[in-house]
């Protein structure tokens, strides 16, 4: 489903170039587990980002779904990121002025649906994530915990095939941390794709596929022996 | 993308930063508001001023002597003027469709009753006269149609003299002396307040001959002609000129219709109603560059937020559209406000200060809005432009 070859990323900082990504080739499969670990600053939020559509690979070939992602035009990307795929990261980033309710709203808003509808959904998935009674609170109102669950929640609202999460447990302790992690995978379980970015080598080896970076390249992609 | 969910998000983030809203579209609130009533004030007098200069009806023609050129100034300066005599004005009576000719004479002199005494303006004018500018005789009757030459010495005061002079008693019959010369008075006007700055009503009328050898005149100050209301103007000022020519040999003379003292009344008052619209056009500037600022600002603060809009899916020209619903918002709301006040304003002015008429046309209260609309349009563009450009990665890296 995912299909990375060759991708470089070069960042020009100044007059000095980074390379924040060299002859990265990854596949990865409907439904598969995975986690990215690695030293800090080795490549991995960009390697999620170019998986995300957010940044573009200075050069290789990304193919989504077999469909050549730089064909597509800047309005057909953002459709694919509302339709295919959820950010679920470290900060939450949820808007501080709407509710719960409303931020997890944002991309059926996005997306142009009615408000009959969109109130369905909205307590349905809210409550799975087990903070319905919270619907209306704001960012401020909630826990961390809380917080990355209306995130998980917004994330997955669309029913996208891919949930890529930068570092989503570090912001929280670690009984939250456990929780937010529970509830991603339920979401394997249910068929999702989901791609952890980690620096907790605990949370990291819970991936069935584990994945290690170093200085831009992946170094090593194994299998957890169960 | 809904045009209600653009509203629900611009009015969250407006209402989230209340205090920093309010004093944006205050700016805008300000300017406004002294376009409306600034406007409503200048409209106000407009009216105020036509139907001032229409209340001697609209078939008027005023002729002075002396010629004035294009350039205002009198040729009769430097070339022979003949003056305008009582004959010319019973000639103008044959004009076609003219319906009263009345020549009248200005000054002032000293009018005295038996015990007291008073400076005033004396007109000498003929018996048509509160026919030609629609006065009314309140008791008595007005001066006679005597022959100019022999006029009798009669007199009409206007109320205001009437009262100064005589009080309640009726001044019917009594004399006065007009510089010095002595009259009978035989009538007295209704009230007809100020016309123009002119107060008709601190004024004593006597016939136009005798007004002329008061002040020592050789002619008249203007002859005014009353025309019938269907009667072509053109044809009316031709056969003016043409019996005036006929009588002084050369057009020494000036013809002002009515017509042509609205059309300079006209562009006198647009003139003033611009100026006022400028001023309060320059603090909607203002109030547009305190939008651009705040927005600015705005899209600078939420960096994060426009990243995760552009994670969510959000296409460049919705997050376009989040910013640009912003900033209309804030001028909207400006805008309703300044309108409120300023219409208000113009209330509360008209209350304070009756003389002063306000007028604030529904037409200009839409147009007020529209422009605050467009303001807060042309002051999100570049903002709105800035956060629809930026770079998510960028965006989301920060916290
Ligand atoms: N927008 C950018 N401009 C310039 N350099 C960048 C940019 N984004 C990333 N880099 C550089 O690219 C390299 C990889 O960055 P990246 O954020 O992917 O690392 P990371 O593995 O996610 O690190 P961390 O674990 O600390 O989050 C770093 O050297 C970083 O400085
Ligand atoms: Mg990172």
């Amino acid at each position: 489903m995912i299909q990375l070859d060759h991708i470089e990323r070069v960042f020009q900082v100044g007059d000095q170039k980074v390379h924040a990504l060299h002859d990265v080739g990854l596949k990865v499969e409907r439904g598969e587990y995975l986690s990215i670990m690695g030293p800090s600053g080795s490549g991995k939020s960009t390697l999620l980002n170019i998986i995300g559509l957010l940044d573009r690979p200075s050069d290789g070939q990304y193919f989504l779904d077999d469909k050549d992602v730089s064909l597509l035009t800047e309005k057909e990307q953002a459709k694919t990121r509302r339709e295919k795929i959820g950010f679920v990261f470290q900060f939450f980033h949820l808007v501080p002025r709407l509710t719960a309710a409303e931020n997890v709203e944002l991309p059926l808003v996005l997306a142009g649906m009615m408000p009959g509808e969109r109130k369905q959904k909205v307590s349905e998935v809210l409550q799975a994530m087990g903070i319905g009674d919270r619907m209306h609170h704001r960012p401020e109102q909630l826990s961390g915990g809380q917080r990355q669950r209306v995130a998980i929640a917004r994330a997955t609202i669309m029913q996208p095939t891919v949930i890529l999460a930068d570092e989503p447990t570090g912001n929280l302790d670690r009984a939250s941390g456990k929780e937010v992690v529970e509830i991603l995978e339920r979401l394997v379980d249910n068929g999702l794709t989901l791609v952890v970015v980690t620096h907790d080598p605990e949370l990291g080896q819970r991936a069935k596929r584990q994945i290690k970076m170093v200085d831009g390249s992946i170094v090593s992609d194994t299998l957890r022996s169960v | 993308m809904l045009l209600k969910d653009y509203t629900h998000l611009a009015i969250s983030s407006v209402v989230r930063n209340r205090f920093r809203s309010i004093l944006t579209s205050l700016g805008i609130a300000i300017g406004i508001a002294a376009v409306v009533l600034l406007t409503s004030i200048g409209e106000g007098i407009n009216k105020f001023v036509l139907s001032e200069f229409t209340q001697f009806g609209t078939t008027l023609i005023g002729i002075n002597p002396g010629r004035t050129t294009t350039h205002g100034m009198a040729i009769g300066v430097f070339g022979s003027v003949r003056p305008l005599t009582i004959d010319d004005a019973q000639a103008l009576k044959k004009v076609p469709y003219a319906r009263t000719v009345v020549s009248a004479v200005q000054g002032n002199a000293e009018i005295e009753s038996h015990r007291k005494r008073r400076r005033t303006t004396v007109y000498g004018v003929g018996s048509t006269f509160p026919e030609a500018f629609s006065l009314s005789v309140a008791s008595g009757r007005f001066l006679p149609d005597d022959d100019p030459v022999s006029a009798r010495a009669f007199a009409v005061l206007g109320s205001k003299l009437r009262k100064e002079l005589f009080g309640d008693a009726s001044p019917l019959g009594k004399r006065v002396r007009v510089g010095g010369h002595r009259y009978r008075i035989i009538g007295t006007m209704e009230s007809k307040g100020q016309v123009l700055g002119v107060d008709l009503d601190d004024a004593i009328y006597i016939p136009v001959a005798r007004a002329l050898e008061l002040f020592n005149r050789e002619g008249v100050m203007e002859i005014d002609l009353v025309y019938s209301e269907q009667a072509p103007v053109d044809e009316v000022v031709a056969g003016i000129k043409r019996i005036l020519i006929a009588r002084h040999g050369s057009e020494d003379f000036t013809i002002t219709t009515q017509e042509q003292m609205m059309d300079v009344l006209g562009s006198v008052l647009n003139i003033l109603t611009f100026a006022v619209g400028a001023i309060g056009g320059i603090s909607l500037l203002v109030g547009g560059v305190g939008i651009l600022t705040i927005m600015t600002i705005s899209v600078n603060e939420r960096v994060s937020e426009i990243g995760l809009f552009t994670a969510l899916g959000a296409t460049r020209l919705q997050i376009l559209g989040l910013f640009l619903g912003e900033s209309i918002l804030l001028a909207m709301v400006g805008g309703l406000v300044g309108l409120g006040v300023g219409f208000g304003g113009a209330q509360l002015l008209h209350w304070l200060l009756p003389a002063l008429p306000t007028h604030t046309p529904i037409l200009f209260v839409v147009l007020a809005e529209c422009l605050a609309i467009l303001i807060g349009l042309l002051a999100g563009v570049l903002p709105a432009r800035r956060a629809s450009r930026m770079d998510p990665i960028e965006a989301l890296r920060t916290e």
